[in-house]
């Protein structure tokens, strides 16, 4: 069967299970902007490039499948590099198709032309350029398959016009082969019992948990481990909902911004079992001050992460889901072997942690609205599964605190990269993932105006999410350092809650818009938007500017040095 | 530039296709790591090429090195070769300033290095040896006085040495770290 290279790329990305992508047409990518007409696979026309790989994102974080997206060459190329690397630091499997002009002419500065191949290459797992149409299918089947094994992340298929116009002889590659790409998935067993052994010695025990978690499927395999060991859970920014908030071993987020008794049991442990985790400068602070009497088990599939930052005790390679499972057959052995020493003392000193240093705010009746009582009624007043996705900033940092995680893939958030403007188009892309749940974007002021134009999309195309909008005027993280670090000299963050009218705006963009300024009104305007399922809906919260995110580890700050919430020194509190 | 332990030998093989070079240099570069010299050169197998890259042991991390190069996919294997146990060489070309008076002394510092005349002008003459890279620093060592001209070498490539005792080849695959 003859095909064009354009037909047979929409045939093999059928033929890989692709269902939905999200893109924009343009010259190099028209051959295969054709075909797609008569396509199984449905299109999302996205305003501008960078959405359609954030919503590829928020795809395969709320499903664990691929995201897929198609832009074209040039310009388009180069919108698309923020969500790459987006999808590079947090680990996302995607694939990104991109136009090119032709082969022919490349290397002569043509219209539209850029290096997309070597402008990416940092920032994608791998790339390819195709030079030959019948090279199609099988750069294709390559492209998911180091996508989404190992450790996941992006690729990207450069595809010139006139490689796309060719005719090539349709197949479809059996297997796949790649002498340089064998991940090691399956854990030494030695190094798992050892693991075991230094579990069945440790008296401040901690299970440091990441978002390799999520990728490798194992939140259920986690939760046997944390309830044979009895071992405490903190579960970092990638990592929430791999176990469940409200259970009791859970601590919740570590770090910067992590509360005070997950941030303080890991500087005060005795063993660190990292899952899926790699000691990132937001989790650790200063990395000479970290856990300093801690052994570490360190599990991870990507290698290079064993003793990156931290040297671990116990290098474990492998695939969290297969390791943890023979961890838990290994800490069973363990445990019939010898008896383990009571953790009691340390649990004690975690629950009075808990409670001497909880996460606190204070919202007066007649007062200002508070960020963290806005995301507290989002939280109280719709399903269990909702789905969240976050901006970057306070405002992700407080719905990280605040909201209770207790499913997985239930968080869409950048991590690594801390792409301000991610909430929307993630939203969008998990919402299509998952149509049967309600999916909240919790976005800052300041992060909305970034890809705000993606609502129009999703207005057009009847995706129906919800954003809550935390307006205080401000890039309130960048306020706070100010604040804190720079004598409150204020440059260049002040936004206005009024310019843009958000709620005309979202109205011009197709949606609801609605705005809430009192605490009272906060749980009606929720229960208006819960009740809207046929359209976007943006709420404008207009929010207390001068709130805080606490606790906080300053940068380049060690661990012991957190910052708490100054109502913690007034007696009593103010909660 | 010689031997001596503070460099760390990385012979690297790698699929022979365009931009890999590219890939290698660029990781480098992102990660900090320092290259001191680098050869490239087809293998007795087309698909493949291999890479012989000599790293700064201070200011690299070999381990780290090593893992993000095994995350490259076109790399296919990364053996680390002890500098005291691999067979080294290095090509070197230098013109020296060679007086008439002076040309004879140079021609017999040629000879005891086994280096080969190559071009002879007026004043100067260009010399090529070859040879472990320790030999090269020496002779260009001795040649400084006449006044060297221009110098150009090759980096250096290396294969592991033929033990009579069992294989030395340390394979620093990041994948066995488990």
């Amino acid at each position: 069967m003859k095909l064009t290279g354009a037909q047979a790329l929409i045939k093999s990305l059928e033929m890989e299970g692709t269902e939905v992508m999200f893109g924009l047409p343009g010259g190099a990518i028209l051959p295969v902007y054709d075909p797609l007409i008569d396509s199984s696979i449905r299109h999302i026309l996205v305003r501008h490039e960078q959405g359609a790989g954030h919503m590829a994102e928020g795809f395969a974080h709320a499903t664990g499948r691929p995201g897929v997206a198609m832009v074209t060459s040039g310009p388009a190329a180069t919108n698309v590099v923020t969500p790459l690397c987006d999808a590079y630091m947090d680990s996302i499997p995607l694939v990104m198709i991109t136009g090119q002009v032709p082969y022919a002419v490349i290397g002569t500065d043509a219209f539209q032309e850029c290096d997309t191949v070597g402008i990416t290459m940092p920032v994608t797992k791998h790339n390819w350029l195709v030079t030959d149409p019948a090279d199609i299918p099988r750069i294709v089947r390559e492209a998911f398959h180091v996508a989404t094994t190992g450790r996941p992340g992006p690729v990207l298929v450069d595809v010139p016009k006139d490689v796309a116009n060719m005719e090539m002889e349709w197949y479809w590659p059996e297997s796949v082969d790649l002498p340089g790409y064998k991940p090691n998935l399956k854990g030494h067993a030695k190094q798992i019992k050892d693991a075991a052994r230094l579990m069945g010695e440790a008296r401040r025990p901690v299970l440091y948990v990441g978002g390799g978690i999520l990728k490798a499927r194992a939140a259920e395999a986690l939760r046997e481990l944390a309830e044979l060991t009895g071992f405490p859970v903190v579960t970092t920014l990638m990592a929430r909902g791999a176990f469940p908030d409200d259970h009791e071993l859970c601590l919740g987020m570590p770090g910067m911004h992590g509360n005070y008794t997950a941030i303080t049991s890991m500087q005060q442990a005795d063993l660190l079992v990292a899952l899926g985790a790699r000691f990132d400068d937001r989790v650790t602070g200063k990395v000479g001050a970290f856990a300093p009497n801690a052994k570490v088990v360190h599990v991870d599939v990507d290698p290079a992460e064993l003793g990156k930052v931290r040297r671990p005790d116990v290098p474990i390679v492998g695939d969290c889901r297969l390791v943890i499972e023979e961890m838990v057959k290994a800490v069973r052995a363990e445990k019939a072997r010898k008896d383990w020493p009571s953790i009691e003392e340390w649990m004690a000193q975690i629950r009075a942690w808990q409670e001497r240093y909880p996460l606190v705010y204070e919202q007066l009746d007649d007062g200002p609205l508070k960020p963290q009582f806005c995301i507290d009624m989002l939280r109280d007043h719709t399903p269990d599964d909702t789905i969240v996705a976050a901006g970057v900033g306070q405002h992700q940092m407080w719905t990280s605190q605040r909201w209770k995680f207790n499913d997985p893939y239930t968080f869409v958030v950048s991590g690594g990269l801390g792409t301000m403007g991610f909430a929307v188009p993630a939203a969008i892309g998990a919402k299509v993932g998952r149509p049967d749940k309600m999916v909240w974007a919790i976005d800052g002021d300041g992060c909305f105006q970034m890809t705000a134009q993606e609502l129009v999309t999703a207005s057009a195309e009847r995706i129906p999410i919800k954003v809550a909008i935390l307006n205080n005027a401000y890039l309130g993280m960048v306020r706070q350092w100010q604040e804190l670090f720079y004598e409150e000299r204020y440059s260049e963050v002040y936004l206005s809650p009024d310019l843009p009218d958000y709620v005309k705006w979202a109205e011009a963009m197709g949606c609801i818009g609605m705005r809430c300024d009192t605490p009272e009104d906060v749980v009606p305007t929720i229960e208006k938007a819960n009740e809207i399922d046929d359209r976007p809906v943006v709420i404008d919260f207009r929010t207390d500017y001068r709130e805080k995110v606490y606790p906080m580890v300053p940068a380049g700050a060690s661990n012991d040095d957190v910052i708490l919430d100054p109502a913690h020194d007034i007696p009593g509190g103010r909660d | 530039m010689n031997g001596a332990p503070q460099h760390h030998i990385l012979s690297v093989l790698v699929e022979n296709k365009f931009g890999v070079l590219t890939r290698i240099a660029g990781l480098f570069a992102r990660r900090g790591f320092n290259i001191v010299s680098l050869a490239v050169s087809p293998t007795e197998d087309e698909r493949f090429s291999r890479m012989t890259i000599v790293v700064d042991a201070e200011s690299t991390p070999l381990e780290q090195v090593t893992k993000q190069l095994n995350k490259l996919i076109p790399v296919i294997k990364i053996v680390e070769l002890p500098p005291g146990d691999a067979v080294e060489r290095e090509l070197m070309l230098v013109t020296v300033k060679a007086t008439p008076e002076a040309r004879s002394q140079i021609t017999e510092l040629a000879a005891i290095f086994e280096a080969k005349i190559d071009d002879v002008g007026f004043e100067a003459m260009t010399i090529q040896v070859a040879g472990p890279p320790s030999k090269l620093d020496a002779i260009s060592d001795l040649l400084q006085p006449f006044g060297i001209v221009e110098l150009q070498r090759t980096g250096r490539i290396a294969l592991p040495k033929l033990s009579r005792r069992p294989a030395r080849l340390r394979a620093v695959r990041g994948a066995r770290v488990g």
